[in-house]
């Protein structure tokens, strides 16, 4: 009967609209209540950690991170990408599939459960391909991955090119109550391109990647989400143009959510003049006015949640010409920094908001039992001081590359202790 | 005629850049150093016929990724006019076709005690890439449609050479614009020497977007000809299309090629420029190619002017002690992120 008091802490738990100073008792990886803020004691504890001036929130959810486990562990491993993970102040990650061999097999899935019971760091939850192999030609086997554990499907690295496919896997889906996470892309829109189509492309010769190419797969998915009724999300969405059309969906009911990454809203297409491969990535870094309509999707839950995309790729691999070098960031250790600096320190959302994009609705949206502090739930619970200042250095970051163009940067907000299912799996040494 | 003090002259103290990336980087200053630098080359050299020793006992690299036969034969001519060795890198017989990366490829060439590196390659930002990995001089001779500087810098050259001063000469940069790392080492070039720029072109080739940086942009060849005191043909790069811009080659020759009949309308001293190779009969007709406007070939000879400045500037002897020259691992004008 191991127990686990967290005294004093900011408690911010949207599911149950918690905000106040008070404690959290834990026993056997479960919470048990939450105090009533009187400062009445909740009891006695095996061990008490002290959370004066931190926020104590549901543990942090990224529902888009590229674990590259298997066939690219030269990247990442379910391991270091979990060790990321609980780093970054995440309990819970969803892997995307486009790995080699894809995860499209119930055998894959559990390939994927057994490693990460292995690492033993943080939670992984399985999202498995929308079609057989990730080629876009036939559905995989969605029900018989449901069952293998799978939590939403995504082709992602690509879009689902074919149309009639599209439909065919929201439809299908519903069943299941499953999302399909969706990669908005047209790919001959953005094909040779490395950067945002713009001013800045036009000047350093680079190829173009414009808007349109994300904005236009965006309005056939939400409207082959509306034919369907089936469950759309729009990811890394980056473009004021994508928002718009999320925002307009909604209205009319919609099944639509969506999510945006932290380096869109902080960097725009003017870093690639530098022509450091660290800033490319797909889709790309936009303009001011994309990253000023971003937060305001944030602000308004247009957008409903933050994610990271978390891309790694072996520093070789990023050393090569901007054309021939991979898309793709680091996002899992510099995500609450980056948030609580681009949007909590500026004022533009509260901590309890901040708490839902990234714990409660990307657990809802995922159908996952997480994101919540409720008496019952699973203790994955996420310490953050939110004031602490630090500084960004790569060289110490657990992923095993170092593809993050915020190497050097001064951020606020951390995460200082990661609970995993009542064990600490993290602490800021 | 000779210049017997250049020899012992040491590069101008407020050259500060030992890499030549891009003309975007400099300031109107140092285009016209140089600028300045190649008519003294030139004239020192007999009009690029009489060989220097100013870079003695200094090595240059051609690095070409890319095939070319008239910018390399130009760099290598140059530096041996100005007494340096060169040594000739073939990309393709490289390690390179056996999957080393390029920056290993150049650091190696950099281990055996070379001084600098003219590149060529078919991604932007590739010499930039180099200068931050290399302690040697790099010099871009062209990154995909990035920047072709020297080719810019000779272009004003030939222009100045005809007109001086570059002020309120209003230069016609016709044809792709899009794919030409000519056209924007022009545009850069020219504008910081307080020329006016226009690109013209179908709207698939010239972004309207240049009005951004203070280019006019125009469409319709006819308008904008009679107001030209230069144009500048340059290529259609079918390489490095992905998809055609124009439904056919003879359209866009009707729509764009430069024609006695164009030529009827121009201002009676325009100048005619084009970087080469031209394709005749669709930028330009054969008759305007060989017309007495035409600067094409003076352009060929002014490059190795421009390119021995080039070398000269990035690799010649710094004045007194080398150590202290205060710009002397500087890349500060292109490392441009906050």
């Amino acid at each position: 009967m191991a127990t686990l008091l967290i005294r004093g802490g900011r408690v911010v738990d949207p599911s149950q609209n918690i905000d106040r100073i008070d404690d959290v008792l834990v026993r056997d990886g479960q919470v048990v209540a939450i105090g009533h803020g009187d400062g009445q004691p909740l009891g006695k504890a095996d061990e008490t950690i002290d959370a004066a001036g931190l926020v104590v929130a549901p543990g942090l959810v990224d529902m888009h991170v590229h674990l590259r486990e298997p066939g690219r562990e030269e990247d990442e491993t379910i391991e270091t990408g979990t060790q990321a993970a609980v780093a970054g102040g995440f309990t819970s990650v969803a892997c995307i599939p486009n790995t080699e061999p894809p995860i499209d097999t119930q055998a894959t899935v559990e390939f994927i459960h057994q490693k990460a019971a292995r690492a033993d760091t943080c939670n992984v939850f399985v999202v498995a391909c929308v079609s057989r192999n990730r080629e876009g030609k036939e559905l995989a086997d969605i029900g018989q991955l449901v069952e293998a554990g799978a939590v939403a499907f995504s082709d992602d690295g690509a879009p689902v090119y074919d149309a009639e496919l599209m439909r065919r896997a929201l439809e299908y889906c519903r069943m299941f109550d499953k999302p399909i996470l969706a990669h908005e892309e047209v790919l001959e829109l953005s094909r040779g391109g490395v950067m945002n189509e713009g001013l800045v492309s036009l000047v350093l010769g680079l190829g173009g990647m414009p808007a349109a190419a994300e904005e236009v797969m965006i309005g056939r998915d939400i409207a082959l989400s509306e034919v369907t009724r089936g469950r759309l999300h729009a990811m890394h969405v980056s473009t004021a143009g994508g928002v718009a059309l999320i925002r307009e969906a909604k209205k009319r009911g919609a099944r639509v959510t969506a999510e945006a990454c932290p380096h869109h809203f902080t960097l725009t297409d003017e870093s690639l003049r530098g022509f450091d491969s660290n800033f490319k990535m797909s889709p790309p870094l936009r303009t001011q006015a994309d990253i000023e309509a971003i937060i305001d999707g944030l602000v308004d839950g247009t957008i409903d949640c933050i994610a990271t995309d978390h891309a790694p790729h072996a520093r070789e691999k990023k050393m090569l010409e901007l054309d021939r070098a991979p898309f793709g960031i680091l996002g899992l250790e510099t995500a609450v920094g980056l948030s609580v600096t681009r949007l909590v320190a500026t004022g533009r959302i509260g901590w309890p908001r901040l708490i839902e994009a990234m714990s409660t609705l990307p657990a809802q949206i995922l159908g996952i039992n997480r994101g919540t502090l409720r008496p019952g739930a699973v203790a994955d619970i996420t310490l953050i001081d939110p004031n602490l200042s630090w500084r960004v250095d790569v060289a110490s970051f657990r992923s095993k590359s170092v593809n993050s163009p915020f190497d050097g940067w001064t951020l606020q907000g951390r995460a200082v202790t990661t609970i995993v299912g009542g064990r600490v799996k993290y602490r800021l040494p | 005629m000779t210049m017997p003090t250049l020899d012992q002259q040491a590069v101008p103290l407020h050259w500060r850049h030992r890499h030549l990336l891009d003309l975007e980087g400099l300031t109107p200053d140092e285009i016209r150093t140089l600028l300045d630098t190649a008519t003294l080359f030139k004239e020192a050299t007999d009009g690029c016929r009489r060989k220097l020793s100013v870079l003695n006992g200094t090595t240059v690299v051609t690095l070409f990724f890319e095939n070319s036969t008239r910018t390399k034969t130009s760099f290598a001519l140059a530096a041996r006019r100005l007494g340096a060795d060169v040594v000739d890198f073939s990309a393709s017989s490289s390690s390179l076709s056996k999957g080393e990366s390029f920056i290993d490829t150049a650091k190696n060439l950099e281990a055996m005690g070379i001084d600098a590196v003219v590149v060529r390659h078919v991604t932007p930002g590739t010499p930039h890439l180099l200068a931050q990995h290399l302690s040697v001089g790099v010099i871009n001779a062209g990154d995909g449609p990035h920047e072709h500087p020297t080719q810019g810098l000779l272009d004003i050259f030939s222009i100045r050479e005809r007109l001086g001063d570059l002020s309120g000469v209003t230069v016609g940069l016709v044809g792709d614009i899009a794919h030409s790392r000519t056209a924007r080492s022009n545009i850069w070039g020219l504008m910081k020497l307080g020329a006016k720029v226009i690109v013209c072109g179908p709207p698939t080739l010239v972004s309207d977007r240049w009005r951004e940086i203070g280019v006019e942009v125009s469409h319709d060849l006819d308008a904008i000809v009679p107001r030209c005191d230069v144009l500048n043909l340059l290529r259609i790069q079918f390489e490095r299309q992905n998809t055609r811009p124009f439904p056919s080659v003879r359209e866009y020759a009707h729509l764009y090629a430069m024609t006695r009949e164009r030529l009827k309308r121009a201002k009676k001293e325009l100048l005619i420029l084009a970087p080469g190779p031209i394709n005749r009969g669709v930028e330009v007709t054969a008759e305007v190619a060989d017309c007495p406007q035409s600067l094409i070939l003076s352009q060929v000879a002014n490059g190795l002017a421009v390119r021995m400045a080039v070398l000269w500037l990035t690799c010649g002897p710094r004045p007194a002690d080398a150590a202290s020259w205060p710009g002397r691992d500087d890349n500060s004008h292109h490392a441009r992120i906050n």
